[in-house]
Order: C-alpha cells, then structure tokens, then sequence
C-alpha cells in the first residue's frame, strides 16, 4: 500500500485551471522527486496534499486515511510534514523558538528535547544559532531552519518544496546531504525541485510534471538517462 | 506651582494615555494577528460600561464583581462579533468588504445601546472611589482612579507580555501574526488563534471602560466612540500590530491631548493630537515602534 496516494487530483485559482487531473504515489521509505519548469504546478500539489489550498476533486490518502478535506492544521500531527517553498521560518522568533513551534502539536517535553538534541545534531549551525533572531540568518541557515522546524514534529513524511532553491552550490550539497540522511533514517521523502539533476541522483522514483499534468515518471536512475529529461532539465 | 500643575497634568495625562492603551492593545493585537481593523473595538468598551452600570445600579453588585462579569461578557462579545460579522468574510479576499462590516457592527452596538438604555446621558459612578492622595507632601493631589488607572495599564502590559513570550497559545499568536500559512502547517489552528485575540482585546475593552467611565463618568450609547478612535490613532502612532508600540503610543496620546488642553486650547487639543500623528507618520511611516514590512520573495 502506498504511504502516500493521489487520485484524480484537479486544482483551481479562481478560472486558472492548475492542478488537471494528476494521480500519483509515494510508497514508505522512498524519496520521490516531482520535477518540472515554472508554474508547472508543484507548489499547489504540495499545498493541496497539506491543506493549505482547497482542491476541486480528487482525493488524497495518506495511509490509507482520506485527507483531502483535513485542515491544514490538523496535517502535521497526522505524521507529515512540509517545508514550505521560500522557507517562511519565522522570522522575528530565534532559532529555538522555531524550532520549539515545530513541535507545537506535541505534549511530551521529553521527546521534544530528544527531537531538538537530534536536530541539532544534523544541523549544527542551528545549536550555534540558537539564540539568533531567524531573519537574520543567511538564506542556507533558514533552509536548514526550515529543515529543522518540520522534523521537530518527528514526521513520518517530509514534504519539501524547492529545498535548494538561492543556495550556493556548497549549500546545496549540504541540503541534499541532509536529505539522503533523513531519508535514510527512515523518513519518507516527497522532493519538489528545480535542480532536477541533484534531485534525481538522490531519488527512487521521479515525477515530470507540465503545466498541470504528468508527462513522465519512472525510476530516477533511468530518467537521468532520458534524452528529453536530458535536453528540457538537464542543460545536456 | 507652575511645576505642580504641570506634574499634575502630565499624571493626568499618563493616566488617559494608559486607558487609550489599553484600547489600542485590542486594536493592534487585532491587526497583528487577523490584519483587519475592528472598528467596532471602540464601542465595546461602552458595552462593557453599561454592563458595569447595570449589575451595579440595577443588581447592587459589588464593583470588582461588576467588572468580572463585564469582562466576561465583553469577552465572549467579541468572540461573538468575530464569528458572525468577519470569518465569513475572512477568506472572501476583500479587505474593503470587512472594513465596512467593522463600521456596521459599530453602528449596530451603538444602536442596541440606544436602543436598551435610551440615548440620556448615565452617570457613572466611579468603581474606584473618588478619593484624592497627597503626594510630595500634600502639594500634588492624585485620584485613586488615576493610580488605579496607571496601575492596571502597567499590570496588563506586563501579563501580555509574559503571556506573548511564554505560553504556547502566545508563541502561536506571534507564528500567525506573522505567516498564517506556516503556522498551519505547525499545527496552529488559525482561527482559534484569531478567536482568541478577539477574547484578550474585547475583555481588555471592558476594563478600558470602566477606567475611563470612572475618571469622566458620564455614558452614553456613542461613549466608546471617541476614545476608540484616540486610541487606533494611538495604535498606529506606536506602529500598528506592535504591543509595546500600543502602550507607547497611548501613553504619549494620552499626554500630548492634556497637556494641548492646558496649555493651548481646549477645542484645538484633538486637533494638535491629530497633527502630531502625522508629522510622526511622516518621519516614520511605519509608527514609532513598527517593523519596516519587508516582502519576502
Ligand atoms: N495564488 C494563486 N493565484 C492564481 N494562480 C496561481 C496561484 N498560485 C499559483 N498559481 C498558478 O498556478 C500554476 C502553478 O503554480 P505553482 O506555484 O504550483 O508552480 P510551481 O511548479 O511550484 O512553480 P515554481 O517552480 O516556479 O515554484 C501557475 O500557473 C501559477 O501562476
Ligand atoms: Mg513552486
């Protein structure tokens, strides 16, 4: 059974048709990559699978439970969690309080501690940082924030949208480091990137999204392989 | 004697500042966090006054039990005003539409008022007392409910600020005041979140209210008018959606219109408060605390 599972998945703004018609899963323990240009709509399939924007009709399953209509708030302490695209930490709280807002559904202190040691074990920028005002951080330390607030609510799938993006190239080894290591820890992954050629090297299994549909999918190692994955998204 | 009536003044002053600020808590809390403007804010705190005047005159309540019980009902009114008047609007994507349901329900408390206690002036019997305390050796007279007024600002301000800073519910506060979608993928329910402010800003209105009613005791249905207005104006003079920037701003308010009467003209005092706030706007348009508002990409 898959983790993750979305059928039929039709996304509107207002006339804009966004999201037409997509099906796809993600299995437990795989990293899964959606990949595609700008606009494509990963974003929305994102915000449609955590709630944050209503869909017209589909339906989304998340261990077998039907969450299509869940409120957003009630996603996190179902098991997954979501890196928003743009890191939106909180920028006027430190570090430790972003982090501390990442465990907001959870009650026992003793876990949360557990989780807080372990994450600043990943990052430890952040232990650093502790104390620091989280506008004030360089963009790659509010991805690592970011990274770090949603595996506070220790999910079993990390959502993650466009984890690279602004980086410099030293970051975004470190970021897809991380994430090889979350993964490996066990946690699901769902990978929404721009840098298609660093997503697919990390991934199981990839989807190419297009204006709202999937144009391809398959294994990630074979899709590096792909002369039209090649020419649109690897620049060869 | 010069000096006294100037301290005098300036007590005075601190004391009208600490009500407006009080109010401006509500306004500004509002804003941070829901980002609309309740105008109805003002006109809660003369709810809150008849609420007082009622269990006290009509029931021969005690005066601290009188003011639970407005602040209770003053909590839950604005609750109420929230869930019925502004979230269905919330999503609707009009700012424009729910400023002008603000105004609606503003007219629509004064009218209920009106409607329940007539349109004569009721005079308000101080809560406090009216009792005078000599200070520097008996040249400066203090009322009690300017002590008590003062009091209470400082008290509020600090239990917010306390609140704001440690407990979970204030964490969340700040978390949708400053991005509602991430707050709801921690797991923060917005719209408690925004109930709750409107609790915390109409249960402060109450007591807004009854400070003022004790110091200028004479209510009527458009009581709250007035000061509520003072105190937005006091809101967005110390940088609307900043709780410091509302305690500043509403004690410098509070000043500036006491001192204006006494030292320059009575009827131009509202005027002067006006002009000053837009110099102030015009040096720093954001208010004297606010945050420059930077766009994220
Ligand atoms: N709030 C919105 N209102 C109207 N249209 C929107 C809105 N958000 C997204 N869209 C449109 O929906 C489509 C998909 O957008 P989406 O943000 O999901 O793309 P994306 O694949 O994440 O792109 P990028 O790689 O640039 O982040 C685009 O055409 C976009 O213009
Ligand atoms: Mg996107």
């Amino acid at each position: 059974m898959a983790m993750l599972e979305i059928r039929d998945l039709q996304v509107y703004y207002g006339m804009i048709h966004a999201i037409k018609g997509i099906s796809f899963d993600v299995r437990e323990g795989e990293v899964i990559a959606l990949i595609g240009a700008n606009g494509a709509g990963k974003t929305t399939i994102l915000h449609s699978v955590t709630g944050l924007i209503p869909v017209k009709s589909g339906q989304i399953l998340f261990e077998g439970n039907d969450i299509t209509k869940v409120p957003a708030h009630k996603i996190v302490s179902m098991g997954m969690a979501h890196v928003p695209e743009g890191r939106r930490v909180f920028s006027q709280l430190t570090v430790y309080e972003n982090l501390k807002m990442g465990a907001y559904t959870r009650k026992d202190k003793n876990e949360i501690r557990e989780s807080l040691e372990m994450v600043y074990k990943r990052f430890p920028r952040l232990e650093e940082r502790k104390n620091q005002i989280a506008g004030t951080l360089s963009g790659g330390e509010q991805q690592m924030l970011a990274m770090g607030r949603a595996l506070m609510s220790k999910p079993r799938i990390l959502l993650m949208d466009e984890p690279s993006m602004g980086l410099s190239p030293i970051f975004v080894a470190e970021i897809f480091d991380i994430i090889q290591s979350v993964a490996a820890g066990g946690t699901t992954v769902l990978l929404v990137e721009q840098n298609a050629k660093k997503a697919l090297e990390i991934a199981d299994r990839a989807y190419v999204m297009e204006t709202g549909t999937i144009a391809l999918s398959g294994e990630a190692a074979e899709l590096l392989d792909n002369d039209m994955i090649k020419k649109a998204y690897l620049g060869e | 004697m010069g000096t006294m009536s100037f301290l005098s003044y300036l007590i005075n002053g601190i004391s009208l500042g600490s009500v407006y600020a009080i109010i401006a808590l509500g306004y500004t809390m509002v804003y941070g966090i829901a980002k609309m403007l309740n105008f109805a804010h003002g006109d809660v705190i003369m709810i809150g006054s008849y609420v007082v005047l009622t269990a006290m005159t009509s029931y021969g309540m005690n005066p601290l039990l009188a003011v639970g019980i407005a602040v209770i009902f003053c909590t839950l009114l604005g609750i109420l005003i929230e869930k019925l008047a502004y979230k269905p609007l919330r999503n609707a994507g009009s700012p424009l539409a729910v400023l002008i349901t603000a105004i609606g329900v503003s007219y629509l408390l004064q009218n209920i008022a009106l409607l329940i206690f007539g349109a004569n002036m009721k005079s308000f019997q101080s809560v406090i007392g009216t009792k005078q305390i000599p200070l520097l050796g008996g040249d400066l007279l203090v009322s009690m409910t300017t002590i008590v007024t003062i009091l209470s600002c400082v008290i509020i301000m600090l239990v917010l600020t306390a609140f704001i800073k440690r407990t979970k519910a204030g964490q969340a506060m700040l978390a949708v005041s400053e991005d509602q979608g991430a707050a709801r993928l921690m797991g923060i329910n917005v719209n408690g979140t925004i109930s709750l402010t409107f609790a915390i800003g109409s249960g402060l209105a109450a007591i807004a209210g009854v400070l003022l009613c004790s110091a200028y005791p004479s209510l009527t249905p458009y009581t709250g008018a007035m000061p509520g207005i003072k105190a937005f104006v006091a809101a967005v003079f110390g940088g609307i959606g900043s709780i410091p920037g509302a305690f500043i701003g509403g004690i410098l308010l509070g000043v500036i219109e006491i001192l204006s009467k006494a030292y320059i003209s009575t009827q131009l005092s509202d005027a002067i408060v006006f002009a000053v706030l837009i110099v102030v706007l015009l040096v720093k348009p954001t208010g004297i605390l606010g945050k420059n508002i930077q766009e994220k990409v």
